[in-house]
């Protein structure tokens, strides 16, 4: 129960785009048709599914304040390394994307080339990261930060796929030069961000 | 000044503003910018760190194998955040809390790596020094345009002082997300109108 309540949470109340902002630049780069945006959406969940599980564990072993107590040999038990948790994060995410790009490459083609260009690319989405830096904040532990990355990925793709879906209306409307493109796609995240907020108060 | 160097420095500002043109960097663009100063703060750390890695990523740049050079790009980026990081956490702990994950998400901010594959590769040191100062300013004036319009309308206050009379009821909206995309998308339509850019 506590873990739907998590994963509700994750994807409509504080929605890892709409309301922290994370994962704006391929949000606005990648919403302009339905289809890719769908597809990105879904290597999102994929990759931070698998990565929030291990960066917990790297953090969890290797880096937090006292994590090397079992070294024999020398006291390290006041040893806190969690400064280096921005590079190892981040080392993380590249090689798990360079991985599941070669699974994807070898037993599912298909989806593979679905999702092209896009799959390198969210090695500097900033939700992967972001999922990341949230978890160490709020104190997650293994099974939690797992819910976690799936559900903000969910609420990730759900921004995205609407986006998408009012760009495409978007198109045939009559603006005015400068808000063509990006300004009125900020503004409709706005609006978007506004209603997701109804949401609030929510408890399982 | 010499006038290219001129043009690299101030295109920045507004014909090729970061935020509003090339639309890099958003993500911290919204987060920062409920008050003015954790904008102006996440502005020098961006700054710093944009500056230094554009050098250090130019004087590699006839080292560095093409092949890896997204991870060079990263390993350099990612220890110049833990650098500035660390700083803010000794020297201005209450505004580093307030930042809490957006100085990391420097790291992946699209600005740093995006400036960095753009220019600093094909660019000797000096120019992606000014190259680098000219994005980080052009990025920090919309950072501190929208967080005093946020700070003034949903506090009455800038820079923590109160401007408008205490009668002023402060305007929740704007403090929240949606009010941030919002006056940013108000205010990138007012500078493309400026700069008579028009998407396609």
């Amino acid at each position: 129960m506590e873990y739907l309540n998590l994963a509700i949470k994750a994807i409509f109340v504080e929605n890892i785009l709409l309301a922290y902002f994370l994962g704006m630049c391929s949000f606005l780069a990648c919403s302009k048709k339905v289809d890719t945006a769908i597809g990105l959406g879904f290597a999102v969940i994929f990759v931070l599914t698998i990565t929030l599980p291990v960066n917990w564990a790297i953090h969890h072993f290797l880096l937090r304040e006292g994590a090397l107590h079992w070294v024999p040999g020398a006291d390290l038990s006041k040893l806190d390394l969690s400064f280096l948790n921005f590079i190892c994060f981040i080392a993380t995410i590249a090689s798990m994307v360079q991985l599941v790009e070669m699974i994807l490459d070898k037993f599912f083609p298909a989806l593979y080339h679905a999702l092209g260009i896009f799959l390198p690319l969210i090695t500097v989405n900033c939700a992967i990261l972001g999922g990341s830096l949230f978890m160490v904040e709020r104190e997650y532990g293994a099974l939690e930060s797992t819910v976690y990355g799936f559900s903000s990925g969910i609420g990730w793709l759900l921004a995205i796929a609407s986006m998408a879906a009012i760009r495409k209306k978007l198109r045939y409307s009559h603006l005015p030069d400068g808000l063509k493109g990006l300004g009125i796609t900020m503004i409709m995240t706005g609006l978007m961000a506004m209603a997701f907020m109804c949401f609030a108060g929510i408890n399982l | 000044m010499a006038s290219a160097a001129k043009k690299l420095l101030m295109d920045p500002f507004s014909d090729n503003n970061p935020i509003t043109i090339q639309v890099l960097g958003i993500c911290s663009a919204l987060a920062v910018t409920v008050k003015v100063d954790t904008a102006i703060v996440m502005t020098l750390a961006l700054t710093s760190v944009l500056t230094l890695s554009n050098v250090v990523i130019s004087s590699l740049r006839n080292i560095i194998p093409s092949g890896i050079r997204m991870i060079v790009e990263m390993a350099v980026i990612a220890s110049l955040v833990i650098i500035a990081d660390q700083l803010l956490r000794a020297f201005l702990f209450d505004i580093s809390k307030q930042l809490s994950v957006f100085v990391g998400l420097i790291i992946t901010n699209c600005i740093v790596m995006g400036r960095a594959e753009a220019f600093a590769l094909q660019n000797p040191p000096k120019d992606s020094l000014l190259d680098g100062l000219g994005n980080g300013i052009g990025y920090g004036i919309i950072l501190i345009a929208v967080a005093a319009i946020r700070e003034l309308v949903g506090f009455g206050a800038l820079l923590n002082k109160q401007i408008l009379p205490d009668s002023y009821m402060g305007n929740g909206l704007v403090l929240l997300a949606p009010g941030a995309f919002i006056i940013l998308g108000l205010l990138i339509w007012g500078q493309r109108t400026i700069s008579k850019y028009v998407e396609d």
